[in-house]
């Protein structure tokens, strides 16, 4: 029914099946548009989010997604700036995988904010000494920049690529893509440590609160070095599971392999800074606001256990794992250290919204639990099945994967 | 105050601040409008069409 918009030389399931693949993630995505018209309808009551929980599932999952995120800037960065050709065979699927990522946060902040209507507010009325206003513009212009990456993609569809003045300006597109993975980069790294540093200047929250270098926190750059840290192995997941779904090689070997190294060391030299700002937090930065390391666990479900999880099983060991050519060469271990790897850094960005707002800061304080209603889970399952539906329709219509042709003959 | 941001004061803070951003996205905007450009150029014939 679809075979004339499909790429030339590679197959794909028959439009029947595509559509049963495609109807769990339609039906997700109706479930959370219900959800959204509620909450833009009667308001944000719809939530268990609070004057205290101000930030709360959404922004975990916004957070967490704009760290996996990271993996098109990065390897855009890698490709056009650094020069490693090897990750052009997997660049278009890093930026796609980045775009969901970003437009899915983004359209979650529009139900976040409660009034979209005044979303306009934080560029107008700018406050520029506010970390989140800096999030704010970078998020938007490098969701800009990702959809200028895409447009070359789209425009490489069978259909499309036909019409002259489409085929001319995607190549042309392309040819400039080395300034625009620039631009994006300097845009993410902005707001990825902008992410981080409006955390470390909570001042009155000493569970989160940093020293740091000017105006910057150390968490500024510590949430920057986990979001590349990170991304990558992200972007391998996405490829590995769309390679367990369709029973086919699609990324060369070696492009996987220097990405998973590349990230290896640098969640390696991120763990080292981590654990450093770790140690100085609780031998410098709590006691001197009144308070001990244990202090921060006494009440409630989140222990000691978090750092532990956080820093060893989900930092050192995948970091470990992915330095080691033996054991990332091992193709069920490397998806193992990426999972570990993509778990902690979402752990972390937990930690710094969730932990931070429920733990007591003041003596007449108590401990405060937050637990999302279903519009909540509703939205935040949303933009997963939107990730879904817009990568498969990515992987059906357009040419995701250079090599897979190459690396897929068709017999006969 | 200029009409690109209602609040904007001549400071050091604003110009750093909106400087880099509308450095940013004028490189962004250049690019693709230079990219039409040659598309057009190359459509109606009046440079050279490069082979891809």
């Amino acid at each position: 029914m679809d075979s004339k918009l499909l790429p030339e030389g590679v197959e794909r399931c028959s439009f029947g099946m595509f559509i049963l693949w495609m109807l769990p993630w339609l039906a997700i995505l109706a479930w959370g548009g219900l959800a959204a018209v509620l909450c833009l309808v009667k308001g944000l009551n719809q939530t268990n989010m609070s004057n205290v929980f101000a930030f709360a599932l959404w922004i975990v999952f916004d957070l967490g997604v704009i760290a996996l995120g990271a993996g098109a800037f990065f390897s855009g960065f890698l490709t056009y700036v650094v020069g490693k050709k090897e990750l052009k065979n997997i660049i278009n699927a890093a930026v796609i995988i980045g775009f969901i990522c970003y437009s899915g946060a983004t359209a979650m902040l529009g139900i976040d904010i409660g009034q979209p209507i005044r979303g306009w507010f934080i560029f107008w009325h700018a406050n520029i000494h506010s970390m989140l206003v800096e999030v704010s513009f970078c998020i938007t212009c490098y969701l800009g920049v990702l959809i200028v990456e895409f447009v070359p993609i789209i425009l490489e569809n069978r259909k499309l690529d036909q019409i002259k003045e489409l085929h001319i300006f995607g190549h042309n597109l392309h040819h400039i893509m080395g300034v625009i993975a620039a631009s994006g980069t300097f845009l993410s790294f902005f707001h990825q440590g902008s992410l981080g540093g409006m955390f470390g200047v909570m001042y009155g929250r000493p569970f989160a609160a940093r020293d740091g270098f000017y105006i910057w926190p150390w968490t500024f750059f510590l949430f920057v070095l986990s979001a590349i840290a990170s991304g990558p192995c992200f972007t391998i997941i996405c490829t590995k599971l769309t390679e367990l779904l369709t029973r086919k090689k699609l990324v060369p070997d070696n492009a996987i392999q220097l990405l998973a190294k590349v990230s290896g060391w640098l969640l390696s030299l991120y763990m080292v800074l981590k654990i450093a700002d770790t140690l100085v937090w609780i031998y410098d930065i709590a006691p001197r606001a009144g308070f001990k390391f244990m202090d921060f666990y006494r009440e409630g479900p989140y222990g000691v256990w978090m750092v532990a999880a956080e820093l060893f099983v989900c930092g050192i060991i995948p970091a470990i794992m992915l330095m080691t050519p033996k054991i990332r060469e091992n193709q069920g271990m490397l998806v193992t250290a990426c999972l570990l790897n993509c778990t902690g850094i979402i752990l972390n960005r937990f930690v710094f919204i969730i932990v931070t707002l429920a733990i007591p800061v003041m003596p007449f304080d108590r401990f405060l639990s937050y637990l999302p209603t279903w519009q909540e889970w509703a939205i935040g399952f949303a933009v997963i099945a939107y990730g879904f539906i817009v990568f498969s329709l990515s992987y059906r219509y357009l040419p995701v994967f250079p090599k897979e042709r190459e690396l897929n003959p068709i017999a006969g | 105050m200029l009409p690109f941001c209602f609040e904007w004061v001549w400071n050091v803070d604003h110009i750093i601040f909106f400087g880099l951003l509308y450095t940013a996205l004028t490189i962004v905007a250049t690019c693709v409008v230079i990219a039409a450009i040659k598309t057009v150029m190359q459509v109606f014939g009046f440079t050279r069409q490069r082979h891809f």
